[in-house]
């Protein structure tokens, strides 16, 4: 069970609560997670990332085990301690102004 | 009696105000999707308790959200459970996918060159006006979008782009479809409104599209003012009774046309400046108009420091101020070009918010103004129902 934290806006508007746990297949990466988050909540599709070429929205970050991934490959596999649900999978709106 | 319900959206959030058709007391429901940005919301004219709304934000995208109760609850179109799941049960969630249609091509850019079509969000939503599940959808990067099945899915109306698309050019607001207007007595008859290029319109229900910009000039502002398109509108409106007969408050110059835009000629008339926003027609009266001035394109706020509504029951030229109830010192808020509207009651209703958040409500065409709510965050748009 992978264990996500999503922003407040996208957590009011997935109307959840804390963390989100989902299932991910084998390996887990970031596509994967993400594929996953939106198949359980699909009002998430095309917040996190785009519709079309599913690349990550600019001012979305990821961060894993307190290290920023924003930048890694979306299909480099995750670290043991997410894909085991030890830590979370971090979602984060960037500190952007506004 | 009555009822009248405004919509209004704001830069955090949409609120919901009501009143009995005296439309003295005032309640406010809200924030609704607190912090997020409110472009527009309107209500469906064929069932008033259907409201879309475009909600946005830098960090999250589009969202489209709809209620089917007046405003009380609101769901994103398509999300509930049992409308989940695609024939692969992969799950849809495709309200808020603005995809132009085929090769997004290319537009031209602030240096001359070409620049790819990016979508950036829903400016104004403009439902049907005999089906509750059909709407139109105004985006920036400029395009139209429309919905058949009450805003699950959106498909491009991409002939629009088609009509000299290549040369239109983003202003400092972007550059965006910000007014759809229906044709009443015409239902293949639809009129959309661009910053920057101009007003378009289509006779075969959105498949094709024409620039009708004759008679706009912009001087200092194109290389060639009277250029097809490029012009730089801000709003376009039409009462029902005549829709060929169309106002519109350019970037500067108030313009009418009396043959759906296929010639405009300017109605300025005695305004204190004629650069502005919002303009709307009196619901009983198509002669009678109201604008907004605002000082400059530099300096956005009412000139003087006084807030005015200037009304012609003349279709222009002859313009009367409305002051009583506004401020008259120390005003510098500026009005949208979303955010006037009318109701249809008699007498007509005139609403208006503000960039200071007050939204003014007048239950008699003007001649009076109250704010029927002053502390809101920076408002983007107004639109009223007027309800049995």
């Amino acid at each position: 069970m992978i264990r996500v934290e999503l922003p407040f806006h996208l957590r009011n508007l997935a109307r959840v609560q804390g963390e989100v746990r989902i299932e991910v297949a084998q390996p887990v990466t970031i596509n994967a997670v993400l594929a996953a988050l939106e198949e359980h909540y699909p009002v998430l599709r095309g917040t996190i990332r785009d519709h079309g070429s599913l690349k990550r929205r600019p001012f979305i970050r990821f961060f894993v085990c307190k290290e920023d991934w924003s930048l890694e490959p979306p299909e480099a596999a995750l670290p043991e301690a997410v894909a085991n649900g030890v830590e979370p999978f971090m979602i984060v709106g960037a500190i952007a102004g506004g | 009696m009555s009822k009248i319900r405004v919509l209004v959206g704001t830069k955090k959030g949409a609120f919901i105000l009501t009143s009995d058709g005296n439309r003295k007391n005032w309640k406010v429901s809200g924030p609704h999707f607190a912090g997020w940005e409110i472009y527009h919301l309107k209500g469906s004219p064929a069932d008033p308790n259907r409201i879309y709304a475009s909600q946005s934000s830098g960090w999250f995208g589009q969202i489209i959200q709809r209620s089917d109760d007046g405003g009380k609850t609101w769901n994103t179109p398509g999300s509930s459970p049992e409308e989940l799941k695609g024939p692969g049960g992969f799950p849809k969630g495709e309200s808020n996918k603005f995809v132009y249609d085929g090769d997004a091509g290319t537009h031209k850019w602030y240096d001359g060159t070409q620049h790819p079509w990016e979508f950036k969000r829903i400016w104004h939503l403009e439902p049907s006006l005999k089906d509750p599940d059909t709407a139109y959808a105004g985006a920036e990067d400029a395009a139209i979008f429309k919905t058949t099945d009450g805003g699950k899915t959106w498909k491009e109306l991409a002939g629009l782009r088609k009509a000299k698309g290549q040369l239109w050019q983003p202003g400092a607001g972007g550059m965006a479809v910000h007014t759809i207007l229906l044709d009443p007595k015409n239902s293949n008859r639809i009129y959309v409104a661009i910053s920057a290029a101009g007003v378009f319109r289509s006779d075969d229900g959105g498949a094709k599209w024409k620039p009708v910009n004759r008679g706009l000039k912009s001087q200092f502002e194109l290389p060639d003012p009277d250029t097809e398109v490029g012009h730089c509108v801000h709003r376009i409106a039409l009462h029902p009774s005549r829709p060929e007969t169309l106002f519109m408050q350019k970037h500067w110059d108030v313009m009418r046309t009396d043959n759906a835009g296929d010639q405009w000629t300017e109605v300025s008339g005695n305004l204190p400046s004629d650069f502005g926003f919002p303009i709307d027609v009196h619901a009983h009266d198509p002669e009678t108009i109201f604008v907004v001035p605002i000082k400059s394109d530099s300096e956005h706020f009412p000139p003087e420091g006084k807030l005015r509504v200037y009304r012609s029951k003349t279709g222009g030229n002859e313009w009367q101020p409305l002051t009583r109830g506004l401020p008259q010192k120390d005003c510098y808020v500026n009005v949208l070009r979303d955010a006037m509207a009318v109701d249809s009651l008699d007498p007509c209703g005139v609403y208006f918010g503000t960039t200071g958040g007050q939204v003014y409500a007048s239950a008699n065409a003007g001649g009076a103004w109250n704010a029927a709510v002053r502390d809101l965050p920076a408002v983007l748009s107004v639109e009223v129902q007027t309800l049995p």
